[in-house]
């Protein structure tokens, strides 16, 4: 089975009486290794569909596999786990605590997997090294860059040697250049350690450095292109 | 699992980061334990004061004076007639069941020589029970006996404070002493009691045999008769019994008709002193209850400002959640901090009622009286108010949508 294997998933959300379907019986699989590109206007569904990948919301209807484990049944403690041994989030927003410095919050997830003081500095140390940080450690977000601040988002979505990073349009506050850097770390992280990455984004530029992307529109998948490029075959 | 060590570095992190709000919040903390502590204090002491003064006046006593009389349809005071006699105090002895001691007094004023020293003090002359119903205890020498009063040898047991104004630093023992210009022999040293409730110095005092005093201090004009007598019941519940029993004996032996008005009183000073002891029970009582509406207030503002915490940093919670942390470990951190902070608010407003009641104490010449008890009831209410207004605030944020939580600006 592949990774992350999606069968008929649908998510409503209610409002009172009022019904939204956001996204309407996808199905999808992603292998170990791949760098999947998420593309798609705003409201189309890949946030949610970002969400449920990510464990941070369970489906209203179908099944997702996480590495052959059914995790659309569980509950906050089962879901929290998995988001932290599984699951390295990216966000626009960096979500960097400001009152931490970058070491601090590259320690987080650890803190919450347990692990013990020493072990911690020094994993944290040796990751925020791996993104170009091994300077800046005691700094706090406000004294970095925005492409720094997003680095050591970076470090802190691999510290636990997560199975999938999940970035939710990690470009979108940067200038190009930064965009540029963050996206040759992801790249190289997939070149090399082969780690699944699964990025949202609006840009095309972006979009060209995953080697599959994916077009959501309206709740559906409306292009996967592994599929147009059969198409285009066919 | 995370580790305790790393729950509590978070909460103290976020407290230290909004000082002047953890200020504030613990400062109603601090004042609620504060006043209790203080209350509670001023309320045991004062009882304690009133528990002493029950133990030094001697316990189950009872204090039978001469009644007042009517003369010409004016009232007047209490021993205006001198109707009680060594014979009644006899009587009471051992005719009342109920009453284990009785000694009578002759008494005055009188000035006291020893030396180039004089004093003027309260000699008492009186029977050797006199130790018994008030419970003295004699630090050196002996009371008055029974042959003293018999043969109204001319000797005194003086109390500290005569001892004191007297002697200095010499021992008394031996020593004679005038009274009213007639030598005494210093037999005994009575040990320190104090002041009375109503202020009055128990140890400025010298006893002297009855008789000596009848005879050769206090002559009455009626022989026989004594200032007043004091009683011992046997025990607290048989005061009242003894007090009866006195009042019926002595109208019996003063040939008091059913219609006529007792030409004695009885007080029962134990009953008075219990009663003052009960009522400064329910004041403290009362004051501690009004001290802990503050505590609940302090509570209150804890729980206002975790509140805000929570909301303030949704944002902080969500970015927990996306890493890992499950609902209990986000309920954890925000139990811990609020337990913080009212058990650092226990502690500075113990110290701050520890204080303050040391400066009420000094100031009322009250006996200071904080007990181990009321400070660790008081350190543990506060922990308790930490746990039970901050589990709303820690609930709420453990139950935030991760989703939302991160959206949250």
């Amino acid at each position: 089975m592949a990774l992350i294997q999606v069968e008929n998933v649908t998510k409503i959300y209610r409002f009172g009486e009022h019904e939204l379907k956001v996204l309407d019986n996808i199905s999808i699989s992603i292998e170990k290794g791949e760098f999947v590109c998420i593309m798609g206007p705003s409201g189309s569904g890949k946030s949610t569909f970002m969400n449920i990948i990510g464990c941070l919301d369970t489906p209203t209807y179908g099944k997702y596999f996480l590495d052959g484990v059914d995790v659309s049944t569980f509950g906050a403690d089962e879901l929290a786990e998995i988001r932290n041994k599984k699951i390295g989030f990216v966000f626009q927003q960096f979500n960097l605590l400001s009152r931490a410095t970058a070491l601090e919050n590259v320690e987080l997830p650890l803190i919450y997997a347990g692990v013990e003081t020493k072990e911690r500095k020094e994993r944290a140390k040796n990751v925020l090294s791996k993104v170009g940080l091994g300077d800046r450690v005691n700094h706090y977000p406000k004294q970095l860059s925005g492409g720094q601040q997003q680095r050591v988002a970076i470090a802190r979505a691999l510290v636990n040697n997560p199975s999938i990073i999940l970035a939710d349009e990690p470009t979108g506050n940067l200038d190009s250049k930064s965009s540029m850097e963050i996206m040759e770390i992801f790249k190289i992280l997939n070149d090399e350690q082969g780690l699944t990455t699964i990025i949202v984004t609006h840009e095309p530029d972006i979009a060209a450095f995953g080697k599959r992307q994916i077009r959501f529109l309206d709740g559906r998948i409306v292009c996967d292109s592994n599929i147009c490029t059969q198409e285009r075959e066919s | 699992m995370i580790s305790v060590s790393s729950v509590i570095n978070i909460a103290l992190r976020s407290l230290i980061v909004n000082k002047m709000r953890t200020f504030l919040a613990i400062l109603g903390i601090i004042i609620g334990v504060g006043a209790v502590v203080t209350m509670v204090a001023i309320g045991t002491g004062a009882s304690s004061k009133i528990s002493q003064q029950i133990a030094s006046i001697g316990s189950n006593l009872i204090l039978i004076l001469p009644g007042a009389t009517t003369q010409g349809g004016i009232r007047m005071g209490h021993g205006t007639l001198q109707t009680l006699t060594m014979s009644d105090a006899e009587a009471i002895a051992k005719e009342c069941p109920a009453v284990v001691s009785v000694a009578p007094v002759i008494s005055g004023t009188a000035q006291v020589v020893f030396g180039n020293q004089n004093w003027s003090t309260a000699v008492m002359g009186t029977t050797p029970d006199m130790v018994i119903v008030r419970e003295w205890e004699i630090i050196s020498g002996r009371f008055i006996t029974e042959q003293d009063v018999r043969s109204g040898t001319k000797v005194a047991v003086i109390g500290q404070t005569v001892a004191e104004k007297l002697f200095g630093d010499l021992d008394p023992m031996g020593k004679l002493i005038r009274i009213k210009k007639i030598p005494f022999e210093v037999i005994g040293v009575l040990d320190k009691k104090g002041q009375t409730f109503t202020g009055q110095d128990q140890d400025d005092i010298i006893y002297v045999p009855i008789s000596t005093s009848q005879r050769t201090l206090f002559g009455q004009v009626l022989p026989g008769r004594v200032r007043l007598i004091y009683a011992k019941a046997a025990t607290l519940e048989s005061i009242s019994q003894a007090t009866e029993q006195i009042k019926t004996l002595l109208r019996q032996r003063h040939r008091i008709g059913p219609n006529q008005e007792d030409d004695f009183t009885v007080m029962d000073l134990t009953q008075m002193l219990k009663a003052a002891e009960e009522s400064t029970k329910t004041m403290s009582i009362l004051l501690g209850a009004i001290a802990s509406v503050s505590l609940l207030v302090g509570g209150i503002g804890i729980m206002n400002i975790m509140l805000v915490s929570v909301t303030e940093r949704t944002r902080e919670i969500g970015i927990r959640m996306a890493v890992g942390a499950k609902p209990k470990d986000i309920r954890m951190q925000f139990l811990i901090e609020s337990l913080f902070l009212t058990t650092i608010g226990g502690v500075v407003g113990l110290l701050l009622g520890i204080i303050s009641s040391l400066m009420v104490s000094s100031i009322m010449q009250w006996p200071i009286s904080i007990s181990v008890f009321s400070a660790l009831i008081a350190f543990g209410f506060s922990a308790f108010v930490g746990v039970f207004f901050g589990f709303y605030p820690a609930y709420k944020a453990s139950t935030l949508n991760p989703i939302e939580a991160l959206r949250y600006e």
